[in-house]
């Protein structure tokens, strides 16, 4: 996008600013379960508008978003669209006046069809029949206005479809609602990029026929791409509203964070001290992964980058006998093991803190000692005994704040749960620990606190393999990189590489537009030398 | 969500707790007991007001004998339910029991004993079938369970044509009717002993590494079998350890009720009803087996209340689905207020 | 069973490759054995074959006129209700109620009708708003109260069985000989009438399905709730509606079986099982339990496959348990072929969607992806 491009548009959005708004929210409050999510948020946004929406993970946008979409109901505050004062019991009735919302979650059900996605709710009727033929017409022409190269077709099953599909076709299904504001929650999180480009110029056009947007989104590019104000969000507070022609991503990671960040990463290992190789995988193989040799050393962290899909996780579920290996060699210690479920890798020293914390790391309706005994209580009962744990020794080495040992779990913060987690498998006293996105989710305080552990780990001497998607975060913390591309490693680099040498790696290609790069470096240096911000 | 860090005390690690006023905990350790208890003690009181007799010893432990069966079931269905799973084949499983005893017994004291070794020899096998047709073949409980119900009712009417045959031997149905003699409460029945014996070990299966498990694989099986939890084993044996508190009701009500093909009838629901009562959340994870036993007795206490009140049998049921609506709702309600 | 097409019954015209110009009879070959109900009737077939060679072997015929009659006739009191518990289970929800309901409105006929055909019309509309209260019953207990509807139905059952055991005992005469001789026993042509009401209620079912609104949304809500209230589905309503028209089969076949029997019964809904028989049904025919999946006329075959079962029993004179053996058998082995097939559907739909070729990475991040 061209300089003068983009003062056009921010002109244009100063001048849309002044019109009386076509969605005003004041004082929006949300409590759940007696916590104070939402303290009384003000927002408005015009016709003709793009109105981003940023904070930290927790801020409260995508609440804030659900309580405009009626899925929620506020504690207190109201909303005010095109000038009559709206409450919503159901999200139907937020439809009906005028509110269509890309959720950041999918919101598709898996074992209908396209066209049935697409229509939920409000099926095209003659007479008493679902009228299917129009249903599918009207889809297929709004899916081959999206993506005409990509052709989904409307009677198929919406499971069959691949992510980036399924995501054209929440788009579609927004789309398809011809409403006067529209609500994109991360909606270009795992779009390609030609798609992105398209959605673009869609928004554009939704703009300029008099459509308000609130864009929700972590990449500070789109945002200043598309928008034309920007309302910072932190702690379920308003921190501020500005123009997006006004203020610079540094300032804005700094709004969003609240304060800088400097010295994030813990320092990496001393090479000298690295140990001998405790995991080695040789020509590993599943369904999805191919050709993986490996050797993870004790004492050192390799982190594992790659785009979505390249088969990151798949990777740490092989290891750790989730999903295991069918072909190839595992050798722990120089040993040949065979590990085919997580109770044997276990056994054999190994932890997993997987991507997805509730439903995978956690049950939540227990207490905390209780999670933090959870993989002990999974050891052979030999060396459980060998092993007697001490709950609170332990959370007191993760430093869990929680209001007692009998909390349930599912009342702590993110980081806190994570914490939890990584006590669990300390108690079992891992040799090799695998990290799946440590700190998804977590607030960037608590995200230095992981890290530390994180490092603490390797350090003691344990293995640690640690995948992460953002770029930072391998960079930062790894002491070696390994990158996957198609379920193999595509290439291995030493610590400290820059984004593009991974990039590189990740994607296969070269020709990375010189323009998108430069844009790319500008911003992750900005971002770096803000802290970590900007992402949740 | 870094939100619900809020209500959090701030502190190196939170872990210690500060010093409320002596009336604050009093409070709170009342406001800790379950709802069960005190509608169980109330109906006790309630009860016992009418009906004096039932305050004296030998009053309330034959109120204790008659609700020992369905305790017993209580917490063998809380088991299941806190695995997440449903038993639906209880029921069947106490008549077949009772049937086959009579029929092999046929009267025989001195058969008793391998009578009820060979009881509790099916109540393994029935109980190893359901925990590995829902966990290895997939099948959901319910409909395992309900086929396991469909196949034990089966095997009780080709075993009687409908009207059983022979007899329980005396020295058998003792454990279900007599007791020991004690002398400041007369006779102290077998089944309070057995019933506070197995809530013992209820109690302590529960402390154990078992019980932890079992409420794992309940409230996230996926989470528990990521952490090295045999899931397929705890729910196996969660439905072994059902079907054998299935089999020791049946020996109990054998005493206690006398031979029918209809003894265990609608027991399935009235031990998810118990459970239930005493908190246990459907769906798994969450419950105490003390308390789902204190459903039990509350539910025994209130039929008995019924009759005192003459309402006539008949009505329990009516009695009982009003309850058990009532105790999910107010539970579901809970949980979601999260209070 | 286990081809890979997904178990979709209401689509039985090309599914994945949606080939176009495919032959009428190509195309109706695909769907008989490529979807989960055409794979159904295929196994009525296969079972009705394998029972009539049983039975001729005994020396009888399976397929005589009057052993058809007989088999259609007991499929239609299960096959009613089974078309109601088929829409509340693909829905997400179940009903245990309808046995009670079924001997509550045998007997409130008997009661409203008292012996005079004058009262037959307002007997059924009585017996028919009552069926649709106790599903409005159900469907608020299960929607509003958010009790879990094995629950909430259970409860509903109990409290009509109270109800019911507290006031009659035994058989309620009062069914007139006009209302048991049309619905009970009268033929238009060679098909009895209560044949065509079996028909008659599969077809509304199945169009109600296929359809309609409600149908649509009937799936969506089983599928996924949460989605469904998201995308402006008012769920509860959907929920509410399912029930009703649930608990109204179970009024119908009560009025069929008060016809049947010329009295009303109080244990004629349990005695026939009728609960745990028609989800018995509902699965056999296909129908996920967990919701979201499923057709009405799979149903209608899991109905027929226990009846055939039931009267190759009865012709071969085998005793109660081997019976219920071999029906709980059956049950379970579907079921289980079913979920297999579920589980590695999931799993190749996991595996084998194409990896997106440069997408930007997981949701919630910042990445420097290609996606600038």
């Amino acid at each position: 996008m061209s300089p003068g491009e983009e003062s056009r548009e921010a002109a244009g959005g100063a001048a849309t600013a002044t019109r009386s708004p076509l969605l005003q929210m004041r004082g929006i409050k949300k409590d759940f379960l007696g916590v104070h999510v939402l303290h009384g948020i003000d927002l408005e946004c015009a016709a003709g508008e793009v109105h981003a929406i940023v904070g930290e993970n927790g801020a409260g946008k995508s609440t804030l978003m659900k309580i405009l979409a009626g899925a929620y109901t506020p504690s207190a505050g109201e909303i005010i669209i095109d000038g009559k004062p709206q409450k919503f019991s159901h999200p139907l009735e937020a439809q009906q006046a005028g509110v269509s919302i890309i959720y950041q979650e999918f919101n598709l059900l898996p074992d209908r069809t396209v066209a049935e996605n697409v229509f939920l709710g409000r099926e095209p009727k003659r007479g008493f029949i679902v009228d299917r033929a129009k249903m599918e017409r009207e889809t297929e022409k709004l899916l081959r206005e999206f993506a005409p190269d990509d052709p989904i077709p409307p009677d198929e099953l919406v499971g069959r479809l691949s992510v980036a599909q399924q995501q054209t076709v929440e788009i579609a299904k927004a789309l398809s609602l011809d409403s006067k504001i529209l609500v994109m929650d991360e909606p270009t999180a795992s779009l390609a990029a030609h798609e992105v480009e398209r959605l673009f110029t869609r928004v554009k056009r939704l703009r300029e026929r008099g459509m308000a947007i609130l864009y929700i989104s972590h990449r500070l590019k789109e945002i200043f791409e598309l928008a034309q104000r920007i309302t910072v969000l932190k702690d379920g507070q308003k921190v501020k509203t500005v123009n997006a022609d006004e203020v610079s991503s540094a300032e804005l990671v700094k709004l969003m964070v609240g304060r800088d960040l400097d010295q994030y990463f813990p320092p990496r290992g001393d090479p000298s001290k690295r140990g001998d190789v405790k995991l080695r995988v040789r020509g590993g193989a599943t369904d999805v992964l191919a050709n993986i040799d490996l050797d993870i050393h004790a004492g050192e962290i390799l982190g594992v980058a790659g785009l979505q899909g390249s088969g990151r996780t798949e990777l740490a579920r092989a290891i750790f006998g989730a999903d295991p290996f069918l072909e190839g060699t595992v050798e722990i210690d120089g040993k040949p093991v065979k590990i085919n479920s997580p109770q044997q890798a276990i056994a054999h020293g190994i932890g997993f803190v997987s991507e997805d914390r509730k439903s995978e790391g956690l049950t939540l309706a227990q207490s905390v000692r209780d999670n933090v005994a959870l993989a002990w209580r999974g050891l052979a009962r030999r060396r459980r005994n060998q092993l007697t744990i001490n709950v609170k020794d332990l959370c007191q080495a993760v430093e869990l704040r929680s209001r007692g040992l009998g909390q349930e779990v599912r009342f702590l913060s993110g980081g806190n749960q994570q914490k939890v987690v990584i006590a669990k498998w300390l108690a079992t006293e891992p040799q090799l620990v695998i990290f799946d996105e440590p700190t998804r989710g977590i607030d960037v305080g608590a995200k230095a606190g992981i890290h530390d552990l994180i490092r603490g780990l390797a350090n003691d001497g344990v293995a640690v393999l640690m995948i992460s998607s953002e770029l930072p975060e391998v960079i930062g913390m790894s002491d070696r990189i390994i990158v996957m591309r198609n379920g193999q490693i595509a290439g291995e680099l030493p610590a400290g590489p820059t984004e593009a040498e991974i990039m590189f790696l990740a994607t296969g290609e070269e020709d990375i537009e010189a323009e998108t790069e430069a844009d790319l470096a500008k911003i992750q240096e900005e971002l770096s030398s803000a802290g970590e911000g900007g992402k949740s | 969500m870094s939100t619900s860090a809020a209500p959090v005390p701030e502190g190196p690690s939170g872990v210690g707790e500060g010093a409320p006023s002596a009336l604050a905990r009093v409070l709170g350790v009342l406001r800790a007991i379950p709802v069960v208890w005190y509608l169980t003690i109330i109906l006790w009181v309630w009860i016992a007001a009418i009906n004096p007799l039932f305050a004296e010893p030998s009053g309330f432990l034959a109120y204790l004998k008659q609700a020992a069966p369905l305790a017993i079931l209580a917490a063998g269905a809380f088991f299941v339910l806190a695995s997440g799973e449903f038993d639906l084949s209880v029921g069947s499983l106490v008549t077949v029991c009772v049937v086959i005893a009579a029929a092999v017994s046929d009267g025989d004291p001195s058969k008793t004993v391998p009578v009820i070794a060979l009881l509790f020899v099916i109540g393994l096998i029935v109980g190893l079938i359901n925990g590995v047709v829902t966990t290895i073949f997939r099948v959901p409980s319910f409909i395992t369970t309900l086929a396991m119900l469909l196949i034990l009712d089966g095997a009780v009417w080709l075993y009687t044509s409908g009207s059983p045959k022979g007899a329980l031997a005396d020295n058998f149905r003792e454990i279900g009717r007599m007791g020991i003699d004690v002398p400041v409460i007369e006779q102290l029945p077998y089944s309070v002993i057995i019933l506070v014996a197995i809530g013992a070990f209820s109690v302590w299966l529960m402390r154990g590494h078992f019980g932890r498990q079992v409420l794992a694989v309940g409230d996230n099986d996926r989470a528990a079998a990521l952490s090295g939890i045999n899931v397929t084993r705890v729910r196996i044996t969660a439905f072994v350890l059902s079907a054998l508190s299935a089999v020791i009701a049946g020996i109990l009500l054998g005493g206690f009720a006398g031979v029918t093909a209809q003894v265990g009838q609608g027991l399935e629901f009235e031990a998810i009803t118990a459970a239930v009562l005493g908190g246990t959340v459907l769906g798994g994870g969450r419950g105490s087996v003390v308390n789902a036993m204190a459903g039990a007795l509350a539910l025994t206490a209130l039929f008995s209340w019924l009759n005192l009140q003459g309402v006539s049998g008949a009505l329990e049921d009516a009695v009982e689905g009003v309850i058990i609506i009532a105790a999910v709702a107010v539970a579901s309600y809970r949980l979601r207020e999260g209070s | 069973m286990t081809t890979s097409t997904p178990p979709v019954a209401q689509h039985p015209g090309p599914t994945a490759e949606s080939g176009g110009e495919r032959s009428a009879a190509a195309r109706f070959w695909r769907s008989l054995t490529r979807t989960t109900t055409g794979q159904v009737y295929l196994a009525l077939i296969a079972i009705l074959v394998v029972c009539w060679v049983v039975v001729a072997i005994k020396g009888s015929n399976l397929l005589s006129i009057d052993s058809i009659a007989d088999m259609l006739i007991r499929s239609v009191a299960l096959g009613i209700v089974a078309a109601g518990q088929t829409l509340v289970i693909i829905g997400m929800s179940l009903d245990l109620s309808v046995a009670w309901v079924i001997s509550l409105t045998s007997i409130v006929a008997a009661v409203v009708m008292d012996g005079s055909n004058a009262n037959i019309a307002p007997g059924i509309l009585v017996v028919l708003a009552l069926g649709m209260a106790i599903g409005l019953v159900n469907g608020l207990v299960i929607t509003k109260l958010r009790v879990n509807p094995f629950i909430a139905t259970l409860g509903v059952a109990l409290i009509i069985q109270g109800f019911i055991e507290s006031r009659w005992d035994g058989v309620v005469e009062g069914v007139p000989g006009g209302f048991e001789d049309s619905l009970g026993y009268s033929e238009i042509g060679p098909l009895p009438i209560a044949v065509l009401l079996l028909v008659a209620v599969y077809a509304l079912v199945w169009f109600l399905l296929r359809y309609t609104r409600f149908g649509h949304q009937l799936y969506a809500v089983g599928g996924s709730e949460e989605v469904s209230k998201l995308s402006g589905v008012r769920t509860h309503r959907i929920l509410i509606m399912a029930h009703v028209i649930c608990s109204l089969c179970a009024a119908v076949t009560g009025l069929y079986l008060a016809a049947r029997l010329g009295a009303g019964s109080p244990l004629v809904g349990t005695d026939g099982g009728y609960d745990l028989e028609s989800i018995a049904a509902v699965v056999l025919g296909g129908t996920y339990l967990l919701g979201g999946r499923g057709s009405v006329l799979g149903t209608l075959a899991g109905v027929f496959i226990l009846a055939i079962l039931d009267s190759t029993f009865n012709a071969l004179e085998v005793n109660a348990f081997a019976k219920d053996v071999v029906r709980g058998v059956i049950i379970i082995v579907a079921v289980a072929a079913y979920s297999f097939r579920w589980k590695e559907r999931r799993v190749r739909k996991i595996g084998a969607g194409p990896a997106p070729a440069v997408t930007g990475n997981a949701p919630q991040t910042q990445t420097p992806g290609a996606n600038a």
